[in-house]
């Protein structure tokens, strides 16, 4: 399910203007990054995709529809989002009823929320603590109990921001293991980021905001390369892209398969 | 001259088994800046609380074991007074924030009301510190209006200007933007270089490895390691034990058992990545080095 935006304005009521003229598509299936300085408007620019934002000018359509003519709840049957503060949005008495609400809401019938559940929770490793409740859980564990909630609803579009925030290392690679299963069945992944080599490992495509307006948008060995644009959003490149600038590689590396590859040259 | 000591502290939080924190020994010099590191779940969190006299003056518990800052023992001491020797900075700034406030100036200007600092004093302290931290543009805006990152800002520069003696941060960069990090670390840097003594927990190996005096690497509430960055966060014991590591550490890692990384030492710095690196490339090319 495709996502177009048409000349996005948003002020908040009693802020500047958060988005100043944004357009860009998004095609189904796309994995895409965001990334950008605090307050360059990346969250701002994701809650219109589900409607919990609307635009003060311009359009956005999520497929044929247009985000101002559906109310959220009927958004939520396309638009997964996963929120940074996993606290904003758990709420049930245990992670199985958590998991099983967005589905049961979006009109799945018995059999059908029990496997997505299931799905749900075995992608994130939280089988074994469905009776639990989220808030006896570790921060990094409620975090994955916010991304199986919306993975269970089984949306073509998925949206996390900041998943990797405050995650050591083995659940950094159970979020990237979780992003590469969505992938290979066809979801649209769109991720709000500022691990840059989270960014690098894991996406196609980078869109870099800056105070509201779209800095870079391309291909994430093309976004990524560009040290002097990036630091205007505070945005340094990889670790192994700036390794290879400095080495003096032609070509910009944004992992370890590309660098080592290019230094046997 | 320790000002942080830590002997036998071994931690329960209350209805739990399994101690958070077992048998730590610690000590940290003045001026000196320690980082943190540990998986989730490791006891890092735990060992902030326990520095600042949360635990167990606010968490309850069973502690055992003696922990001294500025020559105090926690135990003996009550929390009201422990604050002005020790802040922190917590993990969560949504958790931080007063609620109280309605700008970000009167929310940093809350712990000196609340420990008696004359007005004049006050405001000076305050814009000084936003200057420091880079928030002065940030000043009327209430606190729940700002981004992620911009909330954290606030919280470390609430802690930063009671100029505790012993500065305990909690992830203080966890969603800030890549150059944000690296100037707050700039900043925290300087805190210590003033005598400021600091303990930060954090998962950004790059920042500490350049930052950072010391790495203490902790897992199931024990010590794993303690020594320099460069041979803490070089050691195999760290991949074994699943921890993050520079991705400079593992290219070189994998460089070396392809005999293209030849130094015994493995780098975390891109400096030291460089370095190291440079000198196959100009010999592969026919260059001397």
């Amino acid at each position: 399910m495709k996502i177009e935006i048409q000349d996005l304005h948003f002020t908040y009521p009693t802020g500047p203007e958060a988005l100043r003229g944004i357009s860009l598509t998004i095609d189904s299936g796309e994995q895409v990054a965001i990334v950008g300085q605090n307050g360059a408007g990346k969250t701002t620019l994701v809650k219109h995709f589900n409607g919990l934002l609307q635009p003060t000018s311009g359009l956005i359509r999520v497929g044929d529809w247009n985000t101002k003519e559906h109310s959220v709840a009927k958004l939520a049957k396309h638009v997964g989002y996963v929120f940074q503060n996993p606290d904003e949005q758990l709420f049930s008495k245990n992670v199985g009823t958590e998991v099983a609400f967005g589905p049961k809401n979006l009109g799945f019938n018995g059999d059908q929320v029990q496997a997505l559940v299931k799905d749900a929770l075995a992608l994130t490793d939280l089988s074994d603590k469905t009776e639990t409740n989220p808030y006896d859980l570790s921060p990094t564990w409620r975090k994955m109990v916010a991304l199986a909630s919306i993975i269970s609803m089984d949306t073509d579009i998925v949206i996390f921001d900041e998943p990797t925030t405050g995650q050591d290392a083995m659940n950094v690679a159970r979020i990237a293991n979780v992003i590469k299963t969505l992938r290979e069945r066809g979801k649209t992944v769109i991720t709000i980021t500022h691990d840059i080599d989270f960014c690098a490992e894991n996406f196609d495509r980078v869109i870099a905001l800056s105070q509201g307006k779209i800095l870079l948008d391309g291909k994430a060995n093309d976004v990524l390369g560009q040290e002097q644009v990036l630091a205007t959003t505070y945005v340094d490149p990889p670790q192994l892209t700036r390794l290879g600038k400095r080495l003096g590689f032609k070509e910009t590396v944004k992992n370890e398969v590309e660098f080592l590859t290019t230094l046997k040259k | 001259m320790a000002i942080v000591n830590l002997q036998n502290v071994t931690y329960t939080y209350p209805l739990t088994k399994t101690p958070a924190l077992q048998n730590i020994n610690m000590q940290v010099n003045e001026g000196e800046f320690v980082a943190v590191i540990g998986p989730n779940g490791a006891g890092k969190s735990t060992l902030c609380y326990t520095l600042a006299g949360f635990v167990p003056h606010f968490f309850k518990g069973v502690i055992t074991g003696t922990v001294e800052v500025v020559g105090q023992e926690s135990s003996k001491s009550n929390l009201h007074e422990w604050v002005l020797n020790v802040g922190l900075a917590f993990q969560n700034p949504f958790n931080q924030i007063s609620g109280a406030k309605y700008t970000v100036f009167d929310e940093i200007a809350f712990g000196l009301e609340n420990t008696g600092v004359p007005r004049e004093e006050m405001i000076s302290r305050v814009e000084d510190t936003m200057k420091l931290t880079g928030i002065s543009d940030l000043a009327d805006r209430s606190p729940y209006s700002l981004s992620g990152g911009q909330q954290q800002r606030v919280a470390l520069t609430s802690i930063l200007v009671m100029q505790p003696k012993v500065l305990v941060l909690d992830e203080p960069t966890s969603q800030m933007d890549p150059i944000g990090t690296r100037e707050v670390f700039g900043v925290i840097r300087t805190m210590a270089e003033k005598g400021m003594t600091v303990v930060l927990v954090e998962h950004k190996v790059e920042w500490i490895a350049n930052f950072a005096d010391r790495v203490i690497a902790i897992q199931d509430g024990q010590i794993l390691l303690d020594g320099k960055p460069g041979d803490v966060l070089t050691s195999d014991l760290l991949v074994e034990k699943g921890f993050g590591i520079s991705r400079y550490t593992s290219v070189a890692r994998r460089a070396k058992a392809l005999g293209l990384w030849k130094r015994e030492k493995l780098p975390v710095t891109l400096d030291e990545a460089v370095e190291g690196f440079d000198p196959i490339l100009q010999r592969e090319k026919g260059v001397k080095p």
